[in-house]
């Protein structure tokens, strides 16, 4: 990969803008086998002091990166704008066409805040999606880009208040498409359990649910309260609010509507990486327990008058960096069960939070 | 709270599936015939590991190579090992590498020996066991062609083609056939022991994203489909070249050239899927129906009208990328005398409504100028000009461009003005590129056609009918060319855009696209 490079301090939107149409132009004339990705602007709003772990974080991606990126990094005391446009692309050596992408970081003060829309929008490819990324909160920029914005991307996994994340992630899909990477965090396991049930000799078990079982890292309550609340919103479960078992985790019931009910268990597990790391679905002596393992999940299933069978489901780990890239591919595409999910979470949370 | 959502009724369909990007697989144990040949080395296992990195393999999932090679379960594991290593499209993850790894099997032993079939029997016996449950078999026969009848026989007479609660799928690589007869006798070979709907007969470009995205292009824009007919329509060129020699294939390809490997197959179906009606809907049978209907459209030539509609032609010593490169002749394994054609151009015509007087021109080849799979649309002219074309190259007809490879994408050439005074014009290009406009890498086709296989999904795999469609396009072709041993066989220079002859297939003035 190979880079151009500008930068002005004390700049405005008008001269970004003007140098990456310049460096665009200029790359393209001396390189035709060059063209811009086109695929989608992502605006991420971040502390001055955190911008270097932001920028790290988005290196680690993998392929997913966003055509044109732009970092606006928030310093108290900045009343001034100082920009960095860099141009990455590949040099194409098998003769094929090779894919320009921009970052542009901006350095501001939290004033620029309340009219950042006036800041970014002359800088986002305009005909492309926009999405927004305010991993340290900065409401106040939130609100000046929504007028721009259309996807929001957040982690519901990320405040340490559950039920405030998933209200706030709510709040945001009354007003955008929300890509949340606490349910991206949940897509595997979502994808094992309809694997599970997927068999016609196993899909009767989905209707004799008794009881599920989701243990989590302790920071990813979110997480685990979305899986509760796909399956709950899924088989279409009449669900109540969880409480507190003594600093245990979470337990509560759901009902079908035959009033039959679930025993619900959200429990803490002491693992090192975010996200889930485990669940465990009874269905009248049926029992499927999904657990993170090396090299991908290890499923361990119990059939009545069958006794028990182990064995690994396959899958790489994405890593926290994987499931922003994600996220970012996410944004172009939509999920239906998002949205009843996180319903059915909030209401999980109604009398814990 | 009662949940709001789509969910149906659980005794029927899985609501769980819904919103998912990877749909569930059935359990499946897959059984590669010919497990330590080329093919399985360099794309089935590969294909496989990437499949199991993404984990969209099935949540059980059971690998049984089979093949002549006496070697043990370990041998064919580190095998594998290798081929993934080497030609994974990612750095394989040694967790989930090993994690495939482990579970292969490996049985031994001549295709036509009852022995195999009664132990890969015993294998999958045992998977079903360890699972608890009956496993969806897939049997992938990627061996040379004239092991396929005797396989399929010998999975008929073992009971391996039918199963208990389980689904069974047999999955065929190409050439189905050398020609309609050996097409149609393979067909009712394998059809003899199995059903249509269990046979999947590959053929690898079907798998590839930009040959779907013909059918996304044409049936997901309004604005293609007015302009896409014989009113609007000039002329169709399809072209596959390639800028390589046949390497160290001299076995294979002396047997096969260019009609067979190439046009029968791959650039008949860009024809079919180029030219078909839309589907009511997207799944196997509508729109094979739909591709089947138009290839029945293109009537065969005659034998005796073989040589004004079809050219064949071989490489000689050349210049490519720089580099002397020797004939077809001299390559290794050709005979001296071989009539081999190593360049195939036709022109076809569709006798329906829509296509009626529009000329389609396929050619293929290789040691030509550049590598490169694309066709082009080009539209009639604009019927009155108002302006003048002196001191430009002035208004030519719009193209619709199509790349299929190396740069996978669609182009649209326009005229437009020239800056200036005058009203000059010339043709500029629009241009939409894969690479340019999506994130995500294309999967390697082997890995959605295995995993559409395994799911029983038979869209992009060739029915029975539809193969038998395409070699009674080729066949009077195979047939002229086979029978005409006098007439030498015309000749292009490597690296050149090839032979001259095939200007003559041009009806109307129209030129070759430059490759």
């Amino acid at each position: 990969m190979s880079e151009d490079l500008w930068s002005e301090r004390d700049t405005n939107p008008d001269a970004i803008e003007a140098a990456l149409r310049e460096m665009l132009r200029e790359r393209h004339a001396a390189n035709q086998a060059l063209a811009p990705a086109r695929v989608l602007n992502l605006v991420v709003v971040v502390d001055r002091s955190w911008k270097g772990e932001i920028a790290n974080r988005l290196e680690r991606v993998g392929r997913y990166h966003a055509s044109r990126t732009i970092l606006c990094a928030v310093e108290d005391g900045r009343d001034t704008l100082d920009a960095t446009a860099v141009m990455t692309y590949e040099d194409s050596a098998s003769g094929g066409i090779g894919v320009m992408r921009e970052t542009v970081e901006i350095d501001m003060g939290p004033e620029h805040l309340a009219g950042l829309e006036t800041i970014v929008d002359p800088v986002i490819v305009s005909e492309l999606p926009t999405v927004l990324w305010c991993p340290h909160g900065h409401d106040d920029a939130v609100c000046a880009l929504r007028g721009i914005t259309d996807v929001m991307l957040l982690d519901s996994d990320d405040p340490s208040d559950a039920d405030e994340a998933l209200a706030q992630a709510q709040d945001e899909l009354s007003r955008a498409y929300v890509v949340d990477l606490a349910w991206l965090r949940t897509t595997p396991w979502r994808e094992r359990l309809a694997a599970s049930f997927d068999p016609p000799a196993r899909r009767g078990s989905l209707a004799a649910i008794d009881g599920f079982t989701i243990r989590h890292q302790a920071s990813s309550t979110a997480s685990a309260l979305l899986l509760a609340g796909w399956l709950a919103s899924r088989l279409r479960w009449d669900t109540r609010p969880l409480v507190l078992a003594n600093g245990a985790g979470l337990r509560g019931r759901a009902y079908t509507h035959t009033s039959r009910y679930i025993d619900i268990r959200l429990e803490t597990a002491d693992q090192e990486v975010p996200g889930l790391a485990g669940i465990t679905v009874t269905a009248e002596g049926y029992a499927l327990s999904l657990d993170r393992a090396s090299g991908g999940l290890r499923a361990q299933e119990t059939i009545p008058d069958h006794g028990e069978h182990t064995w690994l489901v396959l899958g790489a780990s994405r890593g926290e960096g994987g499931i922003l890239g994600e996220g970012v591919r996410q944004a172009l595409l939509r999920d239906p069960t998002y949205g009843p999910a996180l319903a059915v979470a909030r209401e999980f949370m109604a009398h814990v939070g | 709270m009662q949940s709001a959502g789509v969910a149906t009724d659980v005794e029927q369909d899985n609501p769980l599936i819904e919103g998912l990007e990877r749909l569930p697989v059935r359990p499946t144990a897959l059984v590669i015939f010919g497990a330590t040949g080329d093919l399985a080395h360099r794309k089935l296992l590969p294909a496989l590991y990437n499949l199991a990195h993404e984990g969209a393999l099935p949540e059980r999932f059971e690998l049984v190579g089979v093949s002549r090679r006496d070697q043990e379960h370990d041998d064919f594991r580190e095998m594998a090992r290798e081929s993934i290593e080497r030609f994974s499209r990612r750095r394989p993850d040694p967790k989930v590498l090993n994690g495939l790894i482990d579970e292969m099997r490996y049985v031994p032993g001549a295709f036509d020996d009852d022995g195999v079939y009664e132990q890969i029997h015993k294998v999958l016996r045992d998977f079903d066991t360890q699972a608890g449950q009956e496993l969806n078999h897939v049997f992938y026969l990627s061996t040379a062609p004239q092991f396929f009848p005797l396989i399929a026989g010998k999975l008929g007479a073992g009971g391996l083609n039918r199963e208990r609660d389980a689904e069974t799928r047999i999955v065929i690589e190409k050439p189905f056939g050398y020609d309609l007869a050996s097409a149609r006798a393979l067909n009712a070979e394998v059809l003899d022991v199995f059903d249509e709907s269990q046979v999947f007969r590959i053929d690898h470009y079907l798998g590839k994203e930009t040959v779907q995205n013909l059918m996304a292009l044409r049936f997901a824009n309004a604005l293609f489909e007015p302009v896409w007919n014989r009113n609007f329509i000039d002329y169709v060129q399809i072209t596959a070249a390639e800028d390589i020699g046949i390497g160290g294939r001299a076995g294979y390809y002396e047997g096969a050239g260019a009609l067979r490997d190439l046009v029968q197959n791959h650039m008949m179906q860009l024809l079919a899927l180029l030219t078909m009606e839309p589907p009511t809907a997207f799944d196997a049978d509508r729109v094979r129906d739909e591709k089947l209907k138009v290839l029945e459209a293109i009537v065969p030539p005659a034998v005796s009208e073989v040589p004004s509609m079809a050219v064949r032609a071989q490489y000689g010593p050349g210049t490519v990328g720089g580099k002397r490169v020797v004939g077809y002749h001299d390559e290794e394994g050709v005979a001296p005398d071989s009539r081999t054609e190593t360049y195939a151009a036709l022109r076809l015509h569709v006798s329906n409504w829509r296509w009626a007087g529009v000329p389609f021109y396929l050619r293929t080849g290789k040691q030509l100028a550049r590598k490169i799979t694309e066709i082009a649309v080009t539209l009639k002219p604009v019927p009155h000009l108002a302006f003048q074309s002196r001191g430009s190259v002035g208004v030519q007809a719009n193209q619709i461009i199509l790349t299929l490879q190396p740069d996978e994408g669609v182009s649209v050439s326009l005229g437009a003005k020239i800056p200036g005074a005058q009203m000059r014009i010339r043709p500029v290009n629009m241009e939409f590129r894969y690479g340019t406009s999506f994130m995500s890498e294309s999967p390697e086709a082997y890995e959605r056609l295995i995993l559409d296989a395994m799911r029983g999904d038979a869209t992009l795999f060739t029915r029975g009918d539809e193969i038998e469609a395409l070699w009674g396009i080729i066949d009077p072709i195979l047939t002229a060319w086979a029978e005409d041993t006098t007439t030498p066989i015309p000749q292009y220079a490597a690296g050149s855009a090839g032979p001259i002859e095939a200007d003559a297939l041009l009806e109307r003035g129209e030129k070759w696209r430059r490759l």
